[in-house]
């Protein structure tokens, strides 16, 4: 995807979509309750058996999600690993633009006025 | 003759989903969206739609970004969800109606729309919870459904005037088959927001407002902007809005806006729920009829 410029926001094409493809392929595994519950009791082990790159192991140990967005991370597949520790939008929302939650909500409410 | 009776747009976030399942729908944070539905309501006790045609996109159920179809017609007679990941109950299975999707399917390929047929598919909370929300509380929904997939998630995504003409296709298509049933069109998803990167939380209030008056009146008028300048102002998942582009583009009479509910924040989301009405033009005589099958703008198309 040639680079368009819109202020923090990367628009998730082939470039992302191959560089994010082991990760991506993970978080599309926690559709299944019984792969979370692997995940949970073997985090390394589970990483390991869908080949995440040295950058995307990371990001996810850190549970950084620009990270994860820069190693490739689509947001809807990432929001279901971050199901996984009881983390919604908002959690993610605030963690990404460093913010608390409260001001991360406060600032969705503003924008309505 | 089957006949299209209206088009619906709506909000497809899945915390609505949990807001149901917690019975929060009369909740001061969640009122001011589910009390948009009144009127739908009213509107459907009324109307009694028997089949919903519903384009959507999938968020991570059916398909994966391995294989993305751009534009993918079910034709199952049933459709099941199943476990999204994100801790929403699975809601319950909606029927098919596969005699109507394949008559779709065959149109849009001789429209030249190079689709991609699914006996087996997962329908995911964008198809879900719009039903929910138009048919609260019933053990089952009261119509059988044609989803139809658009890929809003990885670019390249088609543009909104290829997503128009898909509708318009559509349209023709519901309105050549040969069977009495009242249709409605439902488009899913939007409208501004942005879950990822440092614009997360990312609303325009401007531009939805915008994009909802031009729907009713001249949905052709939003195909000048490219997708880059959509997602630069309705915010990276704000092109959901693609869902909505092709339900209007089904609406092939007089259409008139019969409702409007907008509504800041559901979650991230700017929350809107729109009732278009579709008033049919007369039918075609006999002879005429098969003129009628040629898209006007097939040149283009």
């Amino acid at each position: 995807m040639k680079h368009h410029n819109i202020p923090g926001t990367t628009m998730f094409g082939g470039d992302q979509a191959q560089q994010g493809l082991a990760l991506n392929r993970m978080c599309f595994s926690f559709n299944s309750a019984e792969n979370r519950a692997a995940f949970l009791k073997d985090e390394e082990a589970y990483c390991a058996r869908f080949g995440l790159t040295a950058e995307q192991r990371e990001a996810v140990r850190e549970r950084n999600v620009l990270k994860m967005l820069a190693a490739g991370g689509n947001v809807y597949y990432l929001a279901k690993l971050a199901g996984i520790f009881g983390l919604g939008v908002q959690d993610i929302g605030a963690q990404q633009t460093g913010m608390s939650v409260d001001e991360f909500k406060a600032k969705l409410v503003a924008a309505g006025r | 003759m089957a006949r299209i009776i209206g088009g619906l747009g709506t909000t497809h976030v899945p915390a609505i989903g949990k807001a149901i399942a917690e019975h929060k729908e009369n909740d001061p944070y969640w009122k001011p969206f589910f009390g948009g539905f009144d009127y739908v309501h009213e509107w459907l006790g009324r109307e009694k739609p028997d089949v919903a045609v519903v384009f959507y996109n999938d968020h991570g159920l059916n398909f994966f970004l391995d294989k993305l179809p751009t534009f993918a017609v079910g034709a199952a007679n049933e459709y099941r969800n199943e476990d999204e990941g994100w801790g929403l109950p699975v809601s319950k299975t909606a029927a098919g109606i596969p005699k109507l999707s394949w008559h779709l399917i065959e149109r849009l390929v001789e429209d030249e729309f190079d689709i991609t047929m699914c006996q087996d598919m997962l329908v995911d909370h964008a198809v879900t919870i719009p039903m929910a929300l138009m048919w609260p509380g019933k053990a089952a929904w009261p119509v059988r459904i044609v989803p139809i997939s658009i890929n809003t998630v990885q670019h390249p995504l088609p543009s909104l005037a290829r997503c128009l003409k898909l509708g318009r296709s559509i349209g023709r298509a519901i309105e050549s088959y040969d069977e009495d049933l009242k249709v409605l069109v439902v488009g899913t998803g939007g409208l501004s927001h942005q879950l990822d990167g440092p614009r997360a939380g990312f609303i325009n209030k401007e531009f939805d407002q915008l994009c909802m008056d031009e729907l009713v009146r001249d949905p052709e008028a939003l195909t000048r902007f490219t997708i880059p300048q959509f997602v630069e102002l309705a915010g990276a998942q704000g092109v959901e809005f693609l869902n909505w582009m092709a339900m209007r583009g089904a609406l092939t009479g007089k259409v008139t806006e019969a409702h409007r509910n907008y509504h800041i924040p559901i979650s991230n989301t700017a929350a809107a729920t729109v009732l278009l009405g579709n008033e049919s033009r007369p039918r075609q005589q006999a002879g005429t009829a098969k003129v009628s099958r040629i898209p006007e703008d097939a040149s283009a198309g």
